[in-house]
């Protein structure tokens, strides 16, 4: 009897613990799902009194003039021109730095730089933000003679490094996975190591490669702190990456304690998060599908 | 010669990543190190934050770290035992699949958002730590959710099939021969996702950060002041502000962040030498 006893007490703490598990996995869709519905939620409040077609193309963010006007163009362009100019400072560097580590530094000297770009990802970004008004503005605007230090530049090259670690550690892992025979075979068709690593490696990892420039520009669009305290806040179409301007980011995050609850501003900014949560889905999606072609 | 120059061009692009990392850390430390005496560390601030130190901020991102902590890892590797020791393949298990690559994505900005309104408003827990750790909770579970999985995945299969071969349920094996085994990675990937969430500002914006706050919290339902926030205060919002005290706060800040990351290293490496198998 007493046996019996344990055995369904072992069978129900068995099936409780299953079931705590397994909800745990569900837990995890659901968290996608509230926070698209929240979103959605608010958002659609907007749309019941503002057109969606004067939010999607609208030319003008005043949030604040009689009649407000939530035209998130400015802030679309703004995130763009940021992220171009992000990409195009560390894409080249990053893939560069990641064929070094993997194919020509020493091991030691390679330890060494993996354990700095650790590092460098584990820099806070307001602390990048801090740099970047303290240091690197001021530097740029007096470099470049410009009329303020605070603008897209600036907050493209801190950005740029903020992506740096995902772009160099993804590049690296795709370059090293390439398969050992492919150098070999290059090599015993008289290829010098660079010839190798340029027409064979290269080419071999640009699926991995990719998803990592995937990921660095998903990270670059949805980073807050740095450009909302050095891209100089001015919501207006940018014409140059040299002005100020700003992005939806750094929008939300610096009108969203002034917007009263309920508010048409309030539920502007939460379309706003929506259109952000819809581009880093849509982007990280790709960068999944060209990791899963690298591992193949 | 000509892979002579393309080599030292790979180099220059490596040195023009490393180089600037080690300005800036030598940056904030040379001018922030002289500002941190033991008054900046266990004094709150005064005269407008002007003067004084920075404990709450300190003691406030201790608990939101701990509070992440407590929600974060239960879940994290309960969704883990469940991807690799229990899931079949299925829809099921590939939408949780799905689901941890979008959460890994989500802009930090959008988890304040998604904060604000769930835990905030909708269920009524104000601007509070409680409010603040789940969000940061949240944002943490999917590096908490890849370690996990990774260091499961590391346990050689022979351990599940010996436990279950002499008699073991599903969960006593997973319980006894597999999690012990996985304790070094899961901590490593706990560590450091921590110390991402510790250096985090977007998602405490409106969850649970207090501009000025000099006394320490009392209940969950308390703001608290956290150091990235008060970095950005003080560097944005607050005229006048002494540089140093800045710098001295900025320096505060990554060594919380490096002391957790050595912390997560040295874990690895102590257990890394320890591996049985």
């Amino acid at each position: 009897m007493c046996r019996w006893e344990q055995a369904l007490q072992k069978k129900i703490s068995e099936h409780i613990i299953e079931a705590c598990i397994r909800l745990s996995g569900f837990l995890v869709i659901a968290f996608v799902f509230l926070i698209f519905l929240f979103l959605l939620k608010d958002s659609l409040s907007l749309f019941g009194v503002y057109s969606l077609g004067q939010f999607l193309f609208g030319t003008n963010w005043l949030p604040v003039s009689e009649p407000p006007k939530f035209g998130m163009v400015p802030l679309l362009l703004g995130s763009i021109y940021v992220t171009v100019g992000a990409i195009v400072i560390c894409v080249p560097i990053g893939v560069a730095s990641a064929m070094f580590i993997a194919e020509v530094a020493p091991t030691s000297i390679k330890h060494i730089l993996k354990a700095l770009i650790e590092i460098l990802a584990a820099i806070p970004s307001v602390v990048l933000g801090f740099i970047g008004i303290v240091w690197l503005g001021p530097f740029l605007r007096t470099a470049l003679n410009l009329k303020t230090g605070m603008c897209g530049l600036t907050g493209s090259v801190l950005l740029a490094f903020m992506a740096m670690p995902t772009i160099i550690s993804l590049s690296e892992d795709a370059l090293v996975s390439v398969p050992k025979t492919f150098k070999e075979a290059a090599f015993g068709l008289g290829a010098t190591r660079w010839q190798a690593l340029w027409r064979i490696i290269l080419p071999s990892a640009s699926s991995g490669i990719i998803a990592g420039v995937m990921l660095g520009i998903g990270r670059v669009i949805g980073e807050t702190m740095v450009v909302l305290m050095v891209t100089g806040n001015a919501p207006v179409i940018p014409v140059s990456i040299l002005q100020p301007l700003r992005t939806l980011t750094a929008t939300i995050a610096g009108e969203m304690g002034e917007a009263v609850s309920g508010s048409e501003h309030y539920f502007a900014l939460f379309a706003v998060g929506m259109i952000l949560f819809i581009i880093t889905f849509l982007i990280n999606f790709a960068a999944e599908v060209f990791l899963r072609k690298a591992r193949k | 010669m000509r892979e002579k120059v393309a080599f030292i061009i790979l180099g220059f692009a490596t040195l023009l990543v490393v180089l600037p990392i080690i300005l800036t850390i030598f940056y904030i430390v040379r001018n922030g190190i002289g500002s941190v005496t033991w008054e900046f560390i266990t004094q709150p601030p005064r005269n407008g934050m002007k003067e004084g130190g920075i404990l709450p901020a300190i003691i406030g991102t201790i608990v939101l770290i701990i509070g992440t902590m407590f929600f974060s890892l239960p879940l994290g590797i309960l969704s883990a035992v469940y991807l690799v020791e229990y899931a079949k393949d299925n829809t099921f298990t590939r939408l949780i699949k799905l689901s941890v690559v979008n959460l890994s994505g989500v802009p930090s900005i959008v988890y304040g958002l998604f904060g604000f309104t769930l835990f905030v408003g909708f269920l009524r827990f104000g601007t509070s730590i409680l409010a603040g750790s789940l969000t940061l909770a949240i944002m943490s579970l999917p590096v908490i959710i890849t370690a996990t999985k990774e260091a499961l995945e590391s346990v050689p299969y022979s351990f599940r099939e010996i436990s279950l071969s002499l008699g073991a349920t599903k969960w006593q094996t997973v319980r006894y021969c597999v999690l012990p085994y996985a304790v070094p990675g899961i901590l490593t990937g706990t560590v450091l996702s921590l110390s991402r969430a510790a250096g985090e500002t977007a998602p405490i914006l409106f969850t649970v950060a207090a501009f000025y706050l000099p006394r320490l919290p009392h209940s969950v339902f308390d703001q608290v002041m956290a150091l990235p926030y008060h970095l950005y205060v003080i560097s944005i919002h607050v005229p006048n502000m002494p540089t140093e005290l800045k710098f001295a706060t900025g320096f505060v800040l990554i060594v919380l962040v490096f002391l957790m990351n050595l912390v997560s290293i040295i874990l690895r490496a102590h257990f890394r030498k320890k591996k049985l198998w």
